[in-house]
């Protein structure tokens, strides 16, 4: 038994002396850090950390010792013990980062590589034209109506006040369906659609009509006998052609931005009285900001509500049309309409999803 | 229509005149189309009226040639070669002289040619920016001008001509008088009305005319002039206006009803009295009756041709063209004048079949003020009086009664209220009365205040309140109507219908497809190379009467023609790898074809008339179309690439429905043009909506597509709108994941399978998916082993693997009742 300031005892292991124990984690540090690799850490695990490891080997010589003594050296194994544990994960932990640095550099590729293995599609800028147009009149509190392209002359002609010698309804104009007295045509324009909405639905009607007409026009850079209308109808008590004008005009900035406006000049068409053809400022148009004639509009004619069981009396109200094939055209800056019909995908990719 | 400035602005009282430029934007502002603006000229320095003194022809060239001593000036004498032969010795001429400068940059200079030396230039009217005519060199009346006379004045090259083209509702706009008095409504000036001609009492009946057919002509006047002198040359001044006018000058009658037509309106016709065999009578043509034109063109009439005869037969076809038996030639001297008043649409039908427009028919068809006819005809008569010296003859013949436009009666304030502006107090009965409108203002039984607008005689365009609006509106000017935003309504966004179509698109486009808008019109031969068989219902199409490609009749009963077409195309340019999708309409005829009701336009048509309106139409479905060519997946340094097969067009087909909620079922099918044995009909339950495959090789091959080209079409209209409102429920359990490989006969479709398997599942089978498709000997002849991966999962507890075991087993078991399957060793 000795006391807290008796000399060392004698009978005390070589092993567990501090020289001794400051040693192995010397040895045990020196060796970590001349691990070049995990593998070679690894390798040296068991000599330094592992059960025959100096450190621990000393450990099992405390129990020789006596009791006074026990406790300090087990806090000097202890010590040691954690000092080369740490030596150890500290090195492991630089060497997994080597490693996980190196994998990564390794795993590096040509990201410029090009990946075109799924073929990429496109929507025809007409549809995404229309469907643009769609959404911009919807947000007015419209709703898009639709018709059949093959329809009756009611529809198409008498109804919109045609007379029955109008050239328009000539073969010259007009595609005619099979036999020569059907009374159907392939609708000229999307205006059959202001008939059959009145005729369909409950006043008042705020309704945009997209959609695919028909003329017997040869195919050139700016005709097309297949082309794309869309059409806007409202009837409602009140409507002025000032209505017709401040909605022309928000057409125009959703379409061509806010510098954008429309200008009426009269005109004739017969199912508006009075009527106009509209031009459009179009800021980006070549050679400079300037007008372009972007289609027609007008006042309904009360005849044409009257054949469709309206009472101009009470009720008024505006129609406007313009092609989508036109629109594009001079939107865009296309030089050849054909390129619209060809269903070449090399024009059509271009647009993509949402044009 | 053709109009020079000084002419359109010689009946208007300008402080100050107004220039072309302005006075075009002042036509567009109230509804005139201009499609030119052409100044005359322009001529700088010497150009000179000339009088030919004597012609030398030089024979030795190929064309006839000609060397003229011209005189220039006082005593002044120039040498000119000229190649025109269309002049005389004493004719006067226009000669630009050395120094001058002609339309073009033209320098004229002194030259050598022909042998000679060329002092200067004899001008055609082309050469002096006067008109189109190059045929000759302009000759001037004699007595027009001395030589030496500037020709710049001479000639008014100081002018510009109007090209305009007024809406077809405006027939008096077709005229110098209707164009001056929009002029005059637009700047707010005097005009004197050049339809002011003193018409004198008439002496009884110049000729016998008989109106057979007063819904064909509603009035017919007539007046004869005797003794013109046939070599009467017409005045320059009317020469140089036809001229500008685009109207050739042909004689002095010619002339003058040209002139007069123009200038009124009014179109005129001349007969040569003495070729006139007894009564004129107006009367539709009797079917194949035949007349000789004008043109030297035999016409075979139709019944509905109304035509002027004789006692030798038609001689004329009214408002049209005239007859070549009656013409007015160079020996005439005893004119009959008609002016008549023609039923437009008569005319309009009488053109269009005989494909023979003209200055006549184009104002006839557009109407022509009926109470001009006598102011025409005594204008023109005078004018064969004074340049023909004519004598007029003192009867007249006036025939018929023409209706006149009634008056029409609105609230004075309609103008205001159509355009949504507070017009000036007394704007409209302005406006109204300024268009020639007899104007009244009453007040009506409510105390509103009204007007009552009598239209003049050459507005018959203007029949109800809408139509005097327009006029007020566009008279005011358009630009002074402000833009307002109506209210919004409530609308209710776009219907299921609508939002699905565009969920399709957007689906396919990002699945690689290119959309692409073929025509719907189609040849019934494609049908042949489908290898349809005969009565299949997509031969029956509905026929266009007038296509633009006589083979290309059909509407289109699907959509694979025009997709394949755009296939096509895009092979031949060149790309490899096509994918292309359509949504369209198609037209499909009602097996039972019932004719169009007639309905009226008065009122509104009964339901039971739309309804047999919307019958008589066909069906027409939108339909959606993809065609798949060569690579599905492009081939590239990553490795190769993957040919485009059956599984692909049923797939996009999948997508479709899955866009629209709902799952299709696949069938096997053999349908054409798709492969027999590589065909799914796609049905929704039991009703079919569509077919997916392979093409048929020998339609690949008969179309020139590449090999296993793949196609798919589906009817949208026939997929339901499903409510599509999932509620799903999900277990956080953990599943129990079983396989299964089952053998059965290799005819039981693969569908089949799996749908025996998930129903013999019962509920805790949560998923399965078919992994392994093996044929061969380890499962015998006829036979396929099918390995289907299980997913099993209770909603409230954690399965046990023996739950799920007995799961499988019913579900094999099932399998083997069903379809005789055994459990793969």
């Amino acid at each position: 038994m000795s006391g807290a300031n008796d000399p060392y005892d004698p009978k005390e292991v070589a092993a567990l002396a501090p020289e001794a124990l400051d040693a192995a984690v010397q040895k045990a540090r020196e060796a970590f850090a001349g691990a070049v690799d995990l593998d070679a850490l690894a390798a040296l695990k068991s000599a330094h950390v592992g059960d025959r490891s100096p450190v621990l080997l000393a450990r099992r010589e405390i129990g020789a010792l006596p009791p006074k003594a026990k406790a300090e050296a087990g806090k000097r194994v202890n010590e040691a013990q954690s000092a080369v544990k740490k030596a150890y994960d500290e090195r492991l932990a630089v060497l997994q980062a080597e490693r996980d640095e190196r994998v990564l550099r390794e795993e590096s590729v040509d990201v410029t590589l090009p990946w075109d293995r799924t073929p990429r599609g496109a929507r025809h800028p007409i549809t995404t034209l229309a469907e643009r147009v769609a959404d911009v009149f919807v947000a007015m509190g419209y709703e898009v109506a639709e018709g059949p392209e093959l329809d009756t002359e009611w529809f198409n002609f008498d109804a919109l006040n045609f007379g029955k010698d109008h050239p328009a309804r000539t073969m010259s104009d007009t595609f005619y369906v099979a036999p020569a007295d059907s009374g159907l045509v392939l609708r000229t324009h999307t205006s059959p659609v202001q008939a059959r909405t009145l005729l369909e639905r409950e006043l008042p009607v705020y309704v945009v009509c997209p959609g695919r007409t028909f003329r017997t026009d040869e195919l050139d850079s700016t005709h097309t006998p297949v082309f794309h209308q869309v059409e806007g109808l409202a009837v409602d008590k009140g409507l002025t052609m000032a209505h017709l004008k401040g909605t022309l005009d928000a057409f125009a900035r959703a379409m061509f931005g806010e510098n954008s406006k429309t200008r009426l000049r009269p005109h004739f068409f017969p199912f508006t009285e009075p009527s106009a053809e509209v031009d459009v400022w179009f800021p980006e148009k070549k050679g400079g900001a300037g007008w372009v004639e972007w289609g027609g509009c007008g006042m309904v004619n009360p005849n044409v509500l009257r054949a469709t069981g309206v009472d101009p009396d009470v009720y008024s109200g505006f129609a406007f049309g313009m092609g989508l094939e036109r629109t594009l055209q001079f939107r865009n800056g296309l030089p050849d309409m054909r390129d619209m019909v060809e269903g070449d995908v090399r024009f059509t990719l271009p647009f993509g999803t949402e044009a | 229509m053709r109009i020079p400035v000084s002419w359109l602005t010689e009946h208007l009282e300008f402080a100050e005149a107004p220039t072309p430029e302005e006075l075009a934007e002042a036509f567009i502002r109230i509804g005139m189309e201009i499609d030119d603006v052409r100044p005359l000229g322009p001529v700088t320095g010497p150009v000179v009226a000339g009088r030919v003194v004597e012609i030398e022809e030089l024979k030795e060239f190929k064309k006839p040639i000609r060397f003229c001593q011209v005189e220039v000036g006082p005593g002044k004498i120039n040498g000119i070669v000229c190649g025109a032969t269309n002049f005389v010795e004493g004719d006067t001429v226009v000669v630009a002289l050395p120094g001058a400068v002609l339309p073009g940059d033209f320098t004229i200079s002194a030259r050598k040619t022909y042998g000679h030396t060329s002092d200067g230039m004899i001008c055609s009217a082309r050469e002096l920016g006067l008109g189109d005519e190059h045929a000759g060199i302009l000759v001037l009346p004699s007595g027009t001008a001395q030589p030496g006379d500037d020709a710049v004045e001479l000639l008014g090259l100081d002018d510009t001509v109007l090209e305009i083209t007024p809406t077809p509702d405006r027939g008096y706009a077709f005229s110098v008088r209707g164009l001056a008095r929009e002029i005059a409504c637009a700047f707010d000036v005097a005009f004197g009305d050049p339809a002011v001609v003193d018409v004198p009492e008439a002496e009884g009946e110049v000729w016998p005319v008989h109106l057979e057919d007063g819904a064909g002509c509603a009035r017919f006047v007539a007046r004869q002039v005797s003794g013109v002198d046939p070599t009467a040359p017409t005045p320059w001044w009317m020469r140089r206006r036809l001229m500008l006018a685009g109207i050739r000058s042909i004689s002095l009658p010619v002339d003058v009803t040209n002139y007069v037509m123009i200038e009124l309106g009014h179109p005129l016709h001349a007969f040569d009295a003495s070729k006139l065999q007894g009564n004129l009578v107006v009367r539709r043509a009797k079917s194949g009756e035949k007349l000789t034109t004008l043109d030297d063109t035999v016409r075979v009439l139709d019944a509905d041709d109304i035509v002027i005869a004789d006692d030798s037969g038609v001689i004329s076809m009214a408002g049209v063209m005239g007859g070549a038996s009656t013409e007015v030639g160079d020996k005439t001297g005893d004119i009959l004048l008609e002016a008549a008043i023609w039923d437009p649409a008569s005319i309009a039908r009488t053109v269009r079949r005989h494909k023979l427009p003209s200055e006549a028919a184009k104002r006839y068809e557009r109407t022509v003020d009926p109470a001009l006819s006598p102011v025409a005809l005594e204008r023109a008569a005078k004018l064969l009086h004074v340049y023909g010296d004519g004598g007029i003859k003192p009867g007249r013949t006036d025939v018929g009664t023409p209706a006149l436009p009634g008056p029409v009666t609105m609230p004075i304030d309609l103008p205001d209220r159509v355009a949504g502006v507070r017009y000036a107090r007394g704007v409209t009965a302005r406006r109204l009365g300024q268009i020639g409108c007899q104007v009244e203002v009453s007040t009506g039984d409510d105390g509103a205040t009204l007007v009552t607008a009598t239209p003049p005689t050459w507005r018959s365009d203007l029949v109800q309140p809408a139509d005097l609006v327009e006029e007020v509106l566009r008279l005011e000017g358009f630009e002074t109507i402000p833009s307002t935003l109506p209210p919004a309504p409530a609308g209710r966004g776009l219907t299921e219908q609508q939002r699905r179509r565009r969920t399709v698109s957007r689906a396919l486009a990002e699945d690689g497809y290119t959309e692409v808008l073929p025509f719907p019109f189609i040849s019934p031969a494609v049908f042949d190379s489908f290898g349809l068989i005969p009565n299949d219902s997509r031969r029956n199409t509905v026929s266009v009467l007038n296509p633009l490609e006589a083979d290309k009749h059909a509407m289109a009963t699907t959509l694979l023609p025009g997709l394949l077409d755009a296939v096509q195309r895009n092979l031949s340019r060149g790309q490899k790898d096509v994918a292309l999708f359509n949504i369209a309409q198609v037209t499909l005829p009602r097996t039972q074809q019932v004719p169009v009701p007639a309905i009226g336009v008065g009122e509104r048509p009964t339901e039971a008339q739309v309804a047999s309106m919307l019958a008589a139409l066909p069906q027409q479905p939108v339909h959606v179309a993809v065609v798949l060519a060569g690579h599905r997946e492009h081939a590239g340094w990553w490795g190769k690439g993957r040919q485009a097969d059956w599984a692909d067009a049923v797939e996009a087909a999948k997508l479709v429905a899955k866009a629209y909620g709902v799952t299709l079922r696949v069938v096997a099918s053999d349908l054409a043009p798709w492969h027999p044995g590589r065909c799914a009909e796609l049905r929704v339950g039991d009703w079919p909506v569509g077919h997916a495959g392979e093409l048929h090789p020998k339609v690949v091959e008969a179309l020139g597509l590449p090999k296993r080209t793949v196609a798919m079409e589906l009817d949208l209209d026939a997929l339901p709108l499903n409510d599509n409102r999932p509620a799903p429920i999900i277990s956080a359990y953990p599943p129990v994941l079983l396989d299964v490989a089952v053998v059965v006969d290799a005819a039981v479709p693969a569908a089949e399978v799996a749908a025996v398997l998930e129903s013999g599942g019962g509920d805790l089978l949560e998923d399965i998916r078919l992994f392994d498709v093996y044929t061969g000997e380890q499962v015998g002849e006829g036979k396929r082993s099918l390995a289907y991966a299980l997913r099993f999962r209770a909603p409230d507890r954690t399965l046990t693997v023996e739950e799920a075991t007995a799961a499988r087993d019913a579900a094999v078991a099932a399998l083997a009742e069903r379809h005789g399957a055994t459990l793969r060793a």
